[in-house]
């Protein structure tokens, strides 16, 4: 069970978050739209604290962090407990495939360099990349390089995976390849937080949808009745301008 | 104007190259010992330290700000002075000390420089996945800055091992400790500082063919 209470963040005078509420239960698979400087990369990076949060608080599992004082065990308990896909990927330069799989089950989670590389081989078949082992992030395509992103994440095995616009910056090409492989992670009951701009993708993964809008939750309800019966008004722009 | 004397330079050769060792020997201490030192300065100018980072900052100022033959005076000649402990110390460990601390503060700002250099998403990746600032800095940050940093390090390198020819005004015979003896001898100035000048250009083209290999061997993993 996740619970996210009151999660306030402020860039200067700007509120970008404005207390948001939202708990997902575990395996949910939840998905967050909504017009673009709303804040829903903050929400996620504020989940882990790569933003720090003003205020609010964050649990998950037995973890549960004050924001306000929130000192370096707590940030990195939630880190542990989370991974991130990055919209632009986000692969360590200096590693290779493998070892950007490999990298946190030895350095953070200190296990047997040949376990973690068993695990690591693994999961590049799983996410169709086992030839491209040995390749470092920058002679992989767009899409390779997300895959391995995502392949890093689920080795991580954590409570929650934060996915923030993993298609945006990929040419359109690779959009399915990516699509395909967070539909095999959603198979194995992962509990996910995604923002995307996929719609289609949105309705057909999603257990719930949450609109954001401003800095704040303002509508939230399975996909059917998000998409096709949506009461907020400003919802309702938002969707006939991504439809249109 | 007279001719060269070839001979006497053939002969000096091998005179002066029984040096080589020695000066590669304090050139390679003074070149790790000032690593270390410089990345671990370098780390701190970037997390700053409070207190530490004034201290830090007083420190590269002096170094550099100063010249490479008044600081080896100073520990040689002057610190014996006033910390009697060091009267033991002999020119080779002076000379290795000064070009540590000397280059150590040049090799910080690179350092520092390379790490900010380091693309944002390396160290949002390194804390995404859970690091601490050490692991991020160990396994993500510091290969990738060493990288940036290589060229101008190995720069540092070649200033060093000319920096060495300085030791013999400590009294060490080095390579132009012993050169500055022949010609003594010979009254041949002119051949024998020809000569260790041509020895000490060949040691930093070799170096220089060194730096290329390296670079090419620090961007495999970058070339598309
Ligand atoms: N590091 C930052 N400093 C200042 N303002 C920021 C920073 N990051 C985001 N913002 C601002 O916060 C708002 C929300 O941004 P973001 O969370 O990226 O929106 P979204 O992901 O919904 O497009 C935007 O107005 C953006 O300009
Ligand atoms: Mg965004």
């Amino acid at each position: 069970m996740i619970r996210i209470e009151g999660l306030t963040k402020r860039f200067g005078a700007t509120t970008v978050l404005d207390g948001i509420d939202l708990q997902i239960g575990r395996g949910e698979r939840v998905v967050v739209i909504g017009p673009s400087g709303t804040g829903k990369s903050t929400l996620l990076r504020c989940v882990n604290f790569l933003d720090r949060p003003d205020a609010g608080r964050i649990s998950i599992g037995a973890i549960s962090v004050d924001a306000a004082r929130a000192g370096r065990a707590d940030i990195l308990a939630l880190r542990r407990a989370t991974a991130f896909v990055f919209q632009n990927y986000g692969l360590f330069a200096n590693r290779s495939a493998l070892g950007n799989i490999m990298e946190a089950l030895v350095t953070v989670q200190k296990r047997p360099r040949a376990e973690a590389e068993a695990r690591a081989r693994e999961i590049l078949s799983e996410t169709g990349l086992a030839d491209k082992a040995d390749s470092y992030p920058a002679s992989l395509s767009g899409g390779q390089q997300q895959r391995v992103g995502i392949g890093r994440a689920m080795a991580i095995g954590a409570d929650l995976m934060l996915f923030d616009e993993p298609t945006s910056a990929l040419d359109p090409e690779w959009v399915g390849e990516v699509l395909d492989l967070m539909r095999s992670v959603a198979q194995t009951r992962q509990t996910m937080l995604i923002v995307t701009h996929e719609m289609r993708f949105a309705r057909e993964i999603a257990d719930r949808v949450v609109f954001m809008d401003g800095g704040r939750i303002v509508e939230q309800g399975p996909p059917a009745r998000i998409f096709d019966a949506p009461r907020d008004a400003r919802l309702r722009r938002f969707l006939a301008r991504v439809s249109g | 104007m007279r001719g060269l004397d070839l001979d006497y330079m053939l002969g000096l050769v091998p005179v002066i190259l029984s040096y080589v060792p020695l000066t590669l020997a304090m050139a390679a201490a003074a070149m790790v010992l000032a690593l270390i030192l410089a990345v671990a300065l370098a780390v701190e100018r970037v997390i700053r330290v409070p207190v530490l980072d004034g201290l830090v900052l007083l420190f590269i100022s002096f170094f550099r700000g100063t010249p490479l033959l008044v600081q080896l005076f100073l520990f040689y000649y002057g610190l014996p002075q006033v910390m009697s402990f060091l009267t033991a110390i002999d020119g080779v460990t002076a000379a290795v000390m000064g070009l540590t601390l000397h280059f150590a503060a040049y090799m910080a700002e690179t350092i520092r420089a390379a790490i900010t250099g380091v693309d944002r998403s390396q160290w949002e990746a390194a804390q995404s996945v859970g690091m601490t600032q050490a692991q991020m800095m160990r396994r993500v940050i510091l290969p990738q800055a060493a990288r940036i940093a290589a060229p101008t390090l190995v720069n540092y390198f070649i200033d060093m091992i000319k920096g060495t020819s300085l030791a013999f005004t400590l009294g060490v015979t080095e390579m132009m400790g012993a050169t500055q003896k022949e010609a003594a001898g010979s009254f041949l100035y002119f051949e024998a500082f020809l000569v260790v000048a041509i020895l000490y250009w060949i040691m930093v083209e070799g170096l220089s063919q060194a730096q290329k290999r390296l670079e090419i061997f620090l961007n495999r993993a970058y070339a598309r």
